[in-house]
């Protein structure tokens, strides 16, 4: 339990499947196609840096959706009977094994023109476009995020000690001032890890906003994506960058959590 | 924690979570018994069904995308579990590091990570001769799944108390047992999440897998993503229904299943 | 954790038994080796929609067993060609690809002496542009851009690609999301002509243009089109004419334009890369694909331009008879073909497009 020794296989792996990727990402993104070295690619790079907030604001704004959503359903999980925790937690994630494509046009179908949405809520006498906006994309990358949210809490809340709760109860706390004192500080790890866990895909993620969002929708994924093709060493630049801009990131919020934090 | 009983309030809240992620979900359905080729509904019609068994390539994509995120999944977790294990022990610095590095296939791009992997695998291949394909999708897939584990299990892992651990070797249980009994046990719900988490995400990648597939691999995200320049085949809805479908049922017997045990155990 | 293990295994065996029986009755297949095709999504007539499953019919006549991958543009294609050691006997990219190809000498020249159906193919589809000497391709598939548009939202037909800058129909159209086609669209306002070797200037011009453009649109897409299209979300929108074919097939207040200047005809051949271990399988795989019968059912599958003078006659009378899949040769003469650019002047046109998006 105290032995090191469990890292050796996943430091060597790591050090085949992941460093020397990034050295091959590294060293396109400071060449100029022919070998030499050049920071032209950051210079081009920085031409999209409204994308990359604007990205990296669509991300922000999606994960604190997604965890003022999750943390009261992780927390009602947890009170949950044994086997319904099993049944739900299941629940929660079968929707993701369909395709992420599908996924997509079944959210453009249910927001568009005449679409379900558009139907029910003329009904109701509103009218309105749901598609094609900013909001919508953000609407799908909380659909495609929020089980990666519900799940690390509720894992992290299931293990909280019934003892302390029970103990701040005998002291006089009411069911708010347990969850504010007892459970929140405990829960940290989980919300921090759940936070990377939805931050991270949502900021560089493509095709969400192509499909949900309007003309001016376009995130940092899909720039890298539509510019790889022609010029490598701008797309390596921009992913570097992204990645920087993503650790920088994780490193404020772990000025917030403790030292247990992952980043 | 307490097994209290939840309110209608709580209960009616997560019926409104489940609903907004399983509308996409019905839509889907929906479409995949349209007689029509579009989203328009055009009267009711199986003919969709009729079609994707006569597609050879659809089914075999649909195994192999399924066994890859089996492995993929499998591995990460024994892989990112002893990793975090292991990364725990150390302190400070070290541990920040390698927690960092760890990070990189998620933090990175697909197209980036994906184009990086098929130049190491080329080279590689050419060291070793092999080529791309089935295996190699799978190292991919690994790949980006043990970072997935680590985030999953580390929070538990903090909380852990190690006193337990100790306690287990003070009654006689060797290092392995003890690790086996009380430490995998402690850790369970974290590594199941982690399991889960990755085997979504191997289900989804379509990038990386593209870049790793090789000359005779193919699997199920590749094929869709691949129909992109015209438009998706209303078959591929049909196939996620019935996918949908077979999880669904195979869920409700085992949830029969269980409930059966409890009521004999309880009969005892 | 038993619970979830069982299900993901269930799921497993239950679909890799149906693929195994599905796959069934094709033991032979393979006898004569492999071919390992590298094509676009969606290329071949599939079964569906009562054609036949042409690769289902090669294999099931050569027994050779097709290994099929596919890609979603042709640069993916070339990166995959030039930096892994994949050995692919048969691609199909586009005109400028093909030119590329050429010149940096990543194909294998075809021995027209095993593809005998190479008779069939129209004169015109035959020592194209990109390969004038005719030793590196068979062309497969051809087009042209053109408009599909709402009769409902837009009142008198549409003339020229001027339409999609209309300001009654703010909000209402849709671009392609392509740098290749959108500049080339822009250009032909602007008059200079896509089919020549243009400038970095013109470029420019052509990026001012769909600057202006941008406010007016709803969307850029590709297979997007599709949908918006067929469920009247939008009023109008340039495509690939087979493609538009297809649409107007699934809702009746859609008609089309061929602009009347002329538009951009593009082409896609077959073509066995250096990598090739199977170039007799790739040429026989080819010479298939080009028997009347097998051309005709991927036509009527496809809706685009069919070289294949022969399978043009067993097409039905509407697909025959149809503009958008077979333009008449007096509009085919006023099209071009898009320049065969620099790899410098592509790269710059692909930037500024992907400019005008992000600003």
């Amino acid at each position: 339990m105290k032995s090191r020794k469990l890292t050796i296989p996943y430091i060597f792996w790591m050090l085949v499947f992941t460093m020397i990727p990034i050295v091959i990402i590294g060293f396109s993104a400071f060449n100029d196609g022919k070998g030499n070295f050049t920071l032209e690619p950051f210079q081009k790079a920085f031409f999209y840096s409204g994308v990359f907030l604007k990205s990296l604001l669509i991300a922000l704004i999606s994960t604190a959706i997604c965890l003022v959503l999750a943390y009261p359903l992780a927390y009602i999980l947890t009170r949950m009977k044994q086997s319904s925790q099993k049944t739900v937690t299941m629940l929660l994630m079968i929707p993701m094994w369909m395709n992420f494509l599908l996924r997509i046009y079944a959210w453009v179908i249910l927001l568009q023109k005449n679409g379900p949405l558009d139907l029910a809520l003329s009904l109701l006498g509103i009218h309105g476009t749901y598609i094609g906006n900013t909001a919508a994309v953000v609407v799908g990358m909380v659909y495609e995020y929020l089980p990666f949210m519900v799940l690390p809490i509720y894992t992290v809340m299931s293990k909280i000690d019934p003892g302390l709760i029970e103990a701040a109860r005998d002291l006089g706390s009411n069911n708010a001032a347990v969850l504010g004192k007892v459970i929140f500080p405990l829960s940290i790890p989980g919300v921090i890890s759940g936070i990377t866990m939805v931050f991270v895909p949502s900021a560089s993620t493509f095709l969400v906003s192509q499909y949900l969002g309007g003309t001016d929708d376009i995130m940092i994924g899909d720039v890298i994506d539509n510019i790889f093709w022609t010029d490598q060493n701008t797309g390596a630049a921009i992913s570097l960058l992204m990645m920087v801009l993503i650790f920088v990131f994780l490193v404020l919020m772990n000025l917030f959590g403790d030292e247990e934090a992952i980043a | 924690m307490m097994k209290q009983k939840n309110g209608a309030l709580s209960k009616l809240y997560i019926a409104l979570i489940l609903f907004f992620l399983y509308a996409p979900i019905i839509v889907m359905i929906v479409l995949s018994f349209n007689k029509g080729n579009t989203i328009v509904w055009k009267g009711f019609s199986l003919k969709w069904y009729g079609e994707l068994f006569q597609d050879r390539n659809l089914m075999g994509a649909l195994a192999n995308t399924l066994s890859i995120a089996v492995l993929a999944s499998f591995f990460a977790t024994i892989l990112g579990t002893s990793a975090a294990i292991g990364i725990n022990n150390f302190k400070g610095k070290t541990r920040s590091i390698i927690q960092n590095v760890s990070n990189i296939p998620i933090i990175s791009p697909d197209i980036v990570m994906g184009v990086s992997l098929m130049l190491l695998f080329t080279f590689l291949g050419m060291i070793f001769h092999f080529q791309m394909g089935y295996v190699t999708v799978l190292i991919s897939h690994i790949c980006f799944c043990v970072p997935l584990v680590v985030l999953n299990v580390m929070p538990r892992l903090r909380h852990m108390d190690r006193s337990i651990y100790d306690a287990a070797r003070d009654l006689g249980c060797n290092e392995w047992q003890a690790f086996f009994k009380v430490v995998l046990h402690e850790l369970m719900p974290g590594i199941v999440s982690g399991l889960l988490i990755s085997f979504t995400y191997s289900l989804d990648d379509f990038i990386i897998t593209h870049f790793t597939q090789g000359a005779k691999f193919q699997n199920l995200s590749t094929e869709i993503y691949a129909m992109l320049r015209r438009k998706i085949p209303p078959t591929i809805n049909a196939l996620s229904t019935l996918l949908f479908v077979a999880i669904i049922v195979i869920m409700v017997i085992i949830n029969l299943r269980d409930r059966h045990e409890e009521k004999m155990k309880n009969e005892k | 954790m038993k619970k979830i293990l069982s299900i993901l295994l269930c799921a497993v065996i239950v679909c890799s038994s149906a693929a195994l029986l599905t796959g069934c009755g094709g033991d032979t297949v393979g006898k004569n080796g492999e071919v390992n095709v590298y094509s676009w999504g969606d290329y071949f007539a599939n079964g569906q929609d009562d054609l036949k499953d042409t690769i289902k019919e090669f294999e099931k006549e050569t027994l050779i067993k097709v290994n099929l991958t596919t890609y979603e543009t042709n640069e993916e294609m070339y990166n995959k060609l030039k930096s892994s050691n994949d050995n692919y006997d048969i691609v199909i990219p586009s005109e400028y690809m093909i030119s590329k190809l050429i010149r940096e000498k990543m194909l294998l020249e075809i021995n027209y002496d095993n593809i005998p159906n190479y008779k069939n193919i129209n004169k015109r589809f035959k020592n194209l542009s990109c390969d004038p000497d005719g030793k590196y391709t068979v062309c497969y598939s051809w087009g042209v851009t053109a408009m599909v548009y709402d009769k409902t939202k837009v009142k008198e037909k549409p003339s020229d690609w001027n339409a999609l800058w209309d300001k009654n129909l703010k909000g209402d159209i849709l671009m392609i999301n392509n740098s290749r086609d959108a500049m080339a669209i822009a250009m032909q306002i602007l008059g200079i002509n896509p089919g020549e070797k243009f400038t970095k200037a013109d470029i420019d011009k052509a990026s001012a243009k769909l600057k202006e453009q941008k406010p007016l649109l709803k969307k850029y897409v590709m297979d997007q089109v599709f949908t918006e299209m067929e469920s009247s979300q939008a009023a109008i929108a340039p495509y690939y004419a087979g493609d538009i074919a297809m649409m107007m097939e699934e809702n009746e207040d859609l008609d089309y334009v061929l602009p009347k200047d002329g538009s951009n005809l593009f082409y896609d051949a077959f073509c066995i890369p250096k990598s090739s271990k199977n170039k007799d399988n790739a040429e026989s795989f080819i010479n298939f694909m080009h028997k009347p019968e097998t051309a005709a059912e991927n036509c009527k599958y496809l809706r685009y331009g069919c070289p294949n003078d022969e399978a043009i006659k067993l097409l039905p009378d509407d697909i025959k008879k149809s503009e958008l899949t077979v333009p008449s040769e007096d509009y085919l003469n006023k099209c071009y073909t898009f320049a065969d650019v620099s790899d410098d002047i592509y790269a710059y046109m692909q930037e500024q497009f992907v400019k005008i998006k992000a600003e």
